[in-house]
């Protein structure tokens, strides 16, 4: 067996945050010409490691090495020097400029004082017809289709000179066909010489593609696997996602026959793409109904469309056997949906805006918040202040701006506002993300209470502790459709984690 | 309550600019600011300055209105002119009885004014042009459709040398306030009068300020500036905001013109003031778009008219108060737009500190 | 002669088989209206002449918008960009000449640009905000420097300058009869024109408008169009500036210099209005308060009309200028007016159909021009006020119609700075 060089390497690899440990002694090393993977879950550390790896964050501890040679990197730049090249699940690129306007922007090549199209569109050519990313050097950039921008962004850095390509989560925006012209693309890449590394979740995905795979969980390399053909899915997913699952600890006696929420064969098509297919499910009177899943399967649509914020393509939506079709988020608010959005700074809360004011948001057109058309700011005020006394958001007093509480503090008032105005329905969605320990239990605990009063509750999460926690039911959503309706008593991690990663699929829902 | 230190600083800073302008050009600054002052001194300065003020005031109201929602609105000088000129047109033709003519000519104002805005609100919420695109549009389209209507239809026929619309008849002027004020024992001299259009203003400001803060309406227009989209979850619809807005922020801009057409004109022609709705976004601008903070920039703005013509009698350019206005703009968004960083930065400060507290304390 | 080569393949490319078409088209309308009206002026080349001079400031607004939207910052400060030109110009044009005032024109439109660039990059104002607070600024400070430099001077006033030379005309020889030395060429285009023949004459009477008895300043203005093509879609550094107006976060991912792109080409911008500025400061003959009218605005809305493009903002400001033209050509009388009247609603009807190629607009335009017809024939003429208020409506019609077709930067007037994502 011949020795391979690795290419790259990381040793001992330890970034701290205010608050949090990213990176906690990660490990990693590629072979030159390989795809080697890396996996984790969200929240796992692996971003951070990514952003090291192409120099937008410098670790505290622990060494990189590339061809063996120790290597710092101060920035982008000095990994671009070194032939690493990122490639980033959020396309960088110029919809109203040509493939190969995109492409040489910052590395002009030029024909005297005046760029040259010539050379650039033949030097793409070149690149395309060795690697196989085949693309139109002379289309607008706006019309391609998903799977062919990512090709022109590999060809970015191709066009640059990488030797190493990272990728993030690069099929997260592709149907399965791009996949596999991309997984083509990748082979063809590393028979030119090129080293590709990518990050993934998708569990099916990698086994099918990568050489070798390493598992990152909570700051940690748990597994480095460097023969993909000796490791089952499920062992993959164990290790991903941790053997011990949390105590289920939920009251099943509460809920009754009464379907509050109805969701019927929802579909939601979007430019052409598929982002809902066949979504069903029903909750009930004091039943809490759990979304598990990896974020970006389709999780956010789902809950926009039962808001009102979006149209589904086709099916219904019923809120206690009324059909929602035609009210508006505000009557569906006002029916009786209460919502604690993913992004409490981007949906849920005006930051600049004083407590008091925050907590009408939604619940504008109710009492204690409006009588007619009136704001009644006494009534506002003495309502936030008992908001704050049950729900224990810590703050000076109710005229403080939102911006000044913590995020916990800030997630506590938002759950406190929806429980007060008593909905039949309340929608979570990752309730407790970024918030410390001590808000995230009164959190579940207002969960729980919102249950034992008989409302039904739609929680999407990617917190297993939470899920398992809290859910009565678990459905797994993967790719817009619900993949496993599970009774989280029932099972284990290993199986949750191989649902949610696409290794196993339910057979009869 | 924010402080005064933004504003203080902005104060200076155009003084400072206008001083220098004036050392360039061989006067002195000081003699300048006195004679200035001189002419803001006696009694019928000081209700120039009101009456001027009023006007402002009510056009920074309606500019603001739209602040408040984003939206920026740079229509209002079309607006409030096409209000003006149909206003004083009507007015001056029907000649009903006083009280109802006048109300007449306010209700024209206003809903022609509301009209010329709502136009580009429809064509933002329909057909996403830009609104700021779309007034600007508008006021060339209002500056020579009012070139026309005046010189033909809307002309008063008996004046052959200048083109204006009939006069507006005394019964339907809006009515001085100086019989008013002696009741409280404020004798004006005979030269001066305080316009009543003093009263709308004030009633403008008191409206503008219980619509926005404590009505329906207002909380969700704020929450629309501050995050749209947490507005758009909490049930607010973008589309008919943004048309009530338009609409309210043009009838205050026709209602503004109303203080030059019933108070102090009496008609609309050559001589109405061109570039009053301009000066309502700088007075909204300067005052932060707030109530109180409006006043003091419209008293502001009209204290340093009233007093650059005073600048006369030291020999000295009148339009450096037009510098001086500038300047207090440019360095008054400069600033607000620092001081807005500053808070920010502060805030979140603050909140990692908390953050901290209860971490070691949970 | 590649080069030459390369020029007509830009030219095409840049000016696109559709545009050819589309403007051989309204042409052939134009003339067939001149022809069926007996109106030989319609098509002229004093008429075109004259509309090419009264759209050159327009022009300029235009382009100085175009290049500062094209590196993401909207400028609605044009029209006091364009005060200070004249200013400048008409201080520098009394004191050096017009060549001084075309550099006095273009070094205070660019003060303005600094300005522009200082709020909205450096400080993070809002781009529209500070586009007017330079259009409050800009007449007071004009004013304030005529106070002190203009009053008092012989010639000069508050609100004139004193008198600023001319530059005299141009006429290109052989092709417009221009002259050389002192030998007098024979005038191929003006001899075309005249047998009034059917599309060639017409033709004839454009390009004997770009050619015969030109300004000079004309001249070297139009140049700056096809320069402005040329450096923003054949250079690096346009590269650069577009993608600045693009996807800023993209060209800085990629080590462009954003900030530093907009600096320049916000500077750029004003230079080049206050050069529209200076313009009308050589054409008046002086400095004249109030003389830029609403051209910053019209500047505007040609950017819009010409989809962001250079010969396209060129296009709109000669379209916006040519009824004014015509109005000077024409004068006053019934007939005419009646003709100049239908053939405008003709060739806008033709030129947006194949311009913009959608069923909507020529649907909406049919109604449009029956208007117009009836209203024609109950009028004496068409008065210039009205017509003043085409420009605008017909930037509005764009806007409302042809929205799909609208290719604006992609992130212009969005707030940026370095390390953002978006």
């Amino acid at each position: 067996m011949s020795l391979k060089q690795n290419l790259v390497e990381l040793h001992r690899i330890v970034k701290r945050f205010p608050g949090v440990i990213a990176n906690n002694g990660v490990e990693l090393s590629v072979e030159s010409g390989t795809i080697h993977a890396i996996v984790g879950e969200n929240g796992s550390g692996k971003s951070t490691l990514m952003k090291i790896l192409y120099g937008a964050q410098q670790p505290d501890e622990g060494e990189i090495r590339i061809k063996g040679e120790l290597c710092k990197f101060k920035s982008a730049r000095d990994a671009i020097e070194v032939g690493i090249g990122m490639v980033f699940q959020h396309f960088m690129l110029a919809d109203n400029f040509l493939v190969w306007e995109n492409i040489v922007l910052g590395e002009e090549p030029r024909s005297g004082v005046s760029l040259s199209s010539e050379l650039a569109i033949s030097q793409i050519k070149e690149l395309s017809s060795k690697y196989g990313l085949a693309v139109d050097p002379e289309a607008v950039t706006g019309s391609l289709g998903v799977g062919e921008r990512q090709r022109v962004e590999i060809l970015k850095v191709l066009y640059r000179g990488a030797s190493i390509i990272i990728l993030d989560e690069p099929t997260a925006v592709l149907v399965p066909q791009e996949v596999d012209e991309l997984f083509a693309s990748l082979r063809e890449l590393v028979a030119g010489g090129v080293t590709v590394i990518f990050i993934s979740h998708k569990l099916d995905e990698v086994l099918k593609v990568a050489d070798a795979i390493t598992v990152i969980r909570a700051g940690k390399t748990v597994g480095e696997i460097t023969d993909t053909s000796n490791v089952t899915a499920v062992e993959l997913a164990t290790m991903m996602i941790g053997t011990i699952l949390p105590q289920p600890a939920t009251d099943r006696g509460v809920i009754t026959e009464e379907i509050l929420l109805e969701v019927e064969n929802v579909n939601l098509v979007r430019d052409g793409r598929s982002l809902l297919a066949d979504i069903s499910f029903a909750v009930h009177s004091g039943e809490v109904v759990g979304i598990a899943g990896v974020e970006g399967n389709g999780q956010e649509e789902i809950l926009e469309v039962i808001l009102g914020l979006q149209s589904q393509t086709s099916g219904r939506v019923l809120l206690m056997s009324t059909e929602l079709q035609h009210l508006d988020t505000r009557h569906r608010r006002d029916a009786g949906i209460g919502y604690i959005p993913a992004d409490r700074q981007r949906d849920g809360l005006m930051l600049s805006a004083s407590l008091w004011e925050n907590s009408a948001l939604g619940h504008q057109r109710q009492e204690p918040a409006s009588d007619g058309m009136w704001i009644n700011r006494a009534a506002l005020r003495e309502h936030t202040q008992k908001i704050i006394e049950k729900f224990d958001v810590r703050t000076p007093g109710v005229e403080v701006s939102a911006q000044a509480l913590s995020g916990g503090n800030q997630q506590k008032l938002i759950v406190g506002r929806e429980m007060f105005s008593a909905p039949s329905v309340l929608v979570a969605a990752h309730p407790t993300r970024g918030i410390d320990v001590g808000a995230q239990a009164a959190v579940w605990e207002s969960l729980r209470e919102a249950k034992r009063q008989g409302k039904g509750l739609l929680l999407v999460s990617a917190d297993l502790d939470e899920l398992i926690g809290l859910s009565d039911r678990l459905l797994v959503m993967l790719r817009g459709s619900i993949v496993a309706a599970l009774d989280p008593q029932a099972i284990s991690a290993a199986e949750l984690g191989a649902y949610m990663t696409g290794v196993r699929m339910q057979e009869t829902l | 309550m924010r402080s005064l230190s933004t504003p203080l600083i902005v104060i200076g800073v155009a003084a400072l600019v206008a001083s220098i302008a004036l050392l360039l050009a061989g006067h002195n600054p000081l003699s300048a600011f006195s004679a200035m002052l001189d002419n803001l001194s006696s009694a019928d300065n000081l209700v120039t300055v009101l009456n001027y003020a009023s006007r402002y005031y009510v056009m920074g109201v309606a500019v603001a209105f739209g602040f408040k929602m984003n939206l920026f609105n740079i229509g209002t000088n079309g607006q409030y002119q096409v209000a003006a000129l149909f206003a004083g047109a009507l007015g001056g033709w029907l000649r009903l009885p006083g009280p109802i003519n006048l109300i007449l000519i306010l209700m024209v104002a206003v809903g022609v004014g509301s009209l010329w805005a709502v136009i580009p609100g429809v064509l933002m919420v329909s057909r996403k042009v830009n609104i700021v695109v779309g007034t600007i549009m508008m006021n060339g389209i209002a500056a020579g459709l009012i070139g026309y209507l005046l010189r033909t239809n809307f002309r008063d026929v008996n004046d052959r040398l200048t083109a204006h619309t009939p006069t507006i008849p005394e019964n339907s002027h809006i009515p001085q306030l100086n019989s008013v004020l002696k009741l409280i024992g404020i004798h004006l001299p005979d030269t001066t009068s305080l316009h009543g259009f003093f009263v709308i203003a004030v009633v403008a400001g008191i409206m503008f300020y219980v619509v926005v803060y404590r009505s329906r309406f207002g909380f969700d227009l704020l929450a629309s500036g501050r995050n749209a989209n947490a507005a758009r979850v909490s049930g607010v619809h973008p589309k008919t905001m943004v048309i009530r807005t338009m609409a309210l922020s043009g009838g205050l801009a026709g209602l503004a013109g109303m203080s030059v057409l019933l108070c102090q004109q009496f008609e609309y022609g050559d001589r109405f003031p061109l570039q009053l709705g301009f000066a309502g976004i700088s007075v909204a601008l300067l005052g932060r778009n707030s109530p109180i903070g409006i006043a003091f920039s419209a008293t502001a703005m009209a204290a340093i008219e009233q007093g650059s013509r005073g600048l006369v009698t030291a020999n000295i350019p009148q339009e450096i108060g037009q510098i001086v206005q500038g300047t207090l703009l440019v360095v008054a968004v400069i600033m607000y737009e620092l001081a807005n960083r500053r808070n920010q930065t502060r805030m979140i400060k603050e909140s990692a500190l908390a953050m901290t507290v209860e971490t070691s304390t949970s | 002669m590649s080069m030459f080569r390369e020029l007509l393949n830009r030219s095409r490319s840049m000016v696109g088989m559709t545009s050819l078409i589309a403007g051989l088209g309204v042409m052939s309308v134009l003339s067939l209206a001149r022809i069926f009206a007996h109106a030989p002026d319609l098509t002229s080349s004093g008429t075109f002449g004259g509309a090419i001079g009264l759209a050159t400031p327009v022009a300029m607004a235009g382009i100085a918008g175009l290049v500062s939207e094209r590196a993401g910052v909207v400028n609605i400060g044009l029209q006091g960009m364009m005060v200070l030109g004249t200013w400048g110009g008409g201080y520098f044009g009394w004191h050096y000449g017009p060549w001084g005032a075309l550099l006095g024109g273009a070094a205070f439109g660019a003060l303005g640009g600094a300005l522009h660039a200082l709020n909205t990059i450096q400080f993070g104002v809002d781009h529209a905000i500070s586009g007017v607070a330079i259009n409050l600024l800009a007449p007071g400070v004009a004013r304030f420097l005529s106070s002190i430099f203009f009053q008092g001077v012989d010639g000069g006033s508050l609100t004139d300058s004193p008198p600023v030379g001319n530059l005299g005309k141009l006429t290109m020889p052989f092709l417009a009869g221009g002259r050389i030395g002192s030998f007098s060429t024979p005038d191929i285009f003006g001899y075309l024109e005249r047998r009034q023949i059917f599309l060639i004459s017409d033709i004839s009477g454009l390009c004997g408008g770009f050619l015969r008895d030109i300004a000079t300043e004309t001249v070297m203005l139009l140049s700056l169009i096809p320069l402005a093509a040329f450096v923003l879609w054949k250079t690096p550094f346009g590269l650069r500036l577009r993608s600045s107006g693009e996807k800023p976060s993209a060209a800085d991912s990629l080590g462009v210099n954003v900030v530093g792109i907009r600096w320049i080409a916000l500077i750029t911008s004003g230079s080049i209005a206050g050069l529209g500025g200076a313009w009308l400061v050589i054409n008046i003959g002086k400095y004249q308060q109030g003389q830029e009218g609403l051209r910053g605005f019209l500047g505007l809305a040609s950017v819009i009309f010409g989809n962001w493009k250079p010969f396209g903002v060129f296009l709109g400001a000669l379209l916006f200028q040519f009824t004014e033209s015509l109005r000077m050509q024409l004068g006053d009388d019934p007939s005419r007016g009646f003709v100049f009247a239908v053939a405008i609603g003709l060739a806008l009807f033709a030129a947006f159909q194949l311009f913009r190629k959608s069923k909507k607009v020529g649907l909406a335009l049919i109604p449009a021009s029956v208007l117009l017809f009836v209203y024609i024939l109950n009028v004496d003429r068409v008065d210039d006020k009205l017509s003043s208020t085409f420009p605008f409506l017909i930037t509005l019609l764009v806007l409302v119609f042809s929205s799909s077709r609208l290719r604006p930067p992609a992130s212009i007037g969005l707030p940026w700075s370095r390390g953002k994502d978006s």
